[in-house]
């Protein structure tokens, strides 16, 4: 399950997408927003995303999560549009049979969302506004297909 | 052709709109439509340079081709997590 969605996400509703019974381990990692970042009094952020393309490389990094260890299920979401400190903008659950495989693939897809999905986000801060910039996502994504 | 070019995050904001048409030759290169769209929309031209640009949905260099019908975005730097602490 790959989703872009403006609507308030459901952390147990992903988790219940990755449950299967050979699963003993469901990761889950929320992204909120925070109230801080460089030294700036945050209000609220703005995420814009290019939602098919996003869907896409998110199933992109389930496969390569699947090829990499033994997981049963990753389901992920991020959010759209204005989101108050506190509010969760990305929800990544992740299954396997066993906690560290859980963990780590969870750990990997976060990583990975944030340098090659194409959603973006503007601080609203006291004092202005700013779309924050990362790495270029080509960059990211020709560093993931160079081998070692 | 007219090719539909969709816009996000800062580059939407530069050009008031989440879409832009450029009209290119058939088989025009990616390098081409930055070109044309720097020289239409002078406001995004400063942007452009640190844009990538997808192509039915997949990163393209600037070598790709272009074909009546490609569904063209230009994607900033994504920010779904920059790290700053």
């Amino acid at each position: 399950m790959y989703l872009i969605t403006p609507e308030p996400l459901d952390a147990l509703a992903l988790m219940e997408a990755v449950r299967v019974d050979a699963a003993g381990a469901v990761s889950l990692f929320a992204g909120v927003v925070r109230n801080e970042n460089l030294d700036r009094s945050v209000h609220y952020l703005e995420y814009d995303a290019y939602p098919p393309m996003a869907e896409r490389k998110m199933a992109e990094i389930g496969e390569a999560v699947r090829a990499r260890w033994p997981v049963t299920g990753v389901a992920m979401a991020h959010r759209t549009g204005r989101l108050a400190i506190g509010e969760a903008s990305v929800i990544i659950a992740v299954s396997a049979p066993h906690r560290a495989d859980a963990i780590e693939a969870c750990h990997y897809a976060i990583d990975r969302l944030k340098q090659t999905v194409p959603v973006w986000k503007k601080e609203v801060f006291v004092g202005g506004e700013e779309w924050l910039e990362g790495v270029s996502p080509a960059e990211a994504e020709a560093s993931m297909l160079r081998p070692g | 052709m007219e090719l539909p070019v969709f816009l996000f995050a800062s580059l939407r904001e530069a050009a008031g709109a989440r879409t832009l048409t450029v009209s290119l030759p058939e088989d025009a290169s990616v390098a081409a439509l930055r070109t044309r769209l720097g020289e239409t929309h002078p406001a995004l031209a400063p942007l452009l340079a640190r844009a990538a640009v997808a192509v039915n949905q997949e990163y393209a260099d600037d070598t790709q081709r272009l074909s009546p019908g490609d569904e063209v975005a230009l994607i900033p730097p994504v920010s779904g997590g920059v790290e700053c602490t």
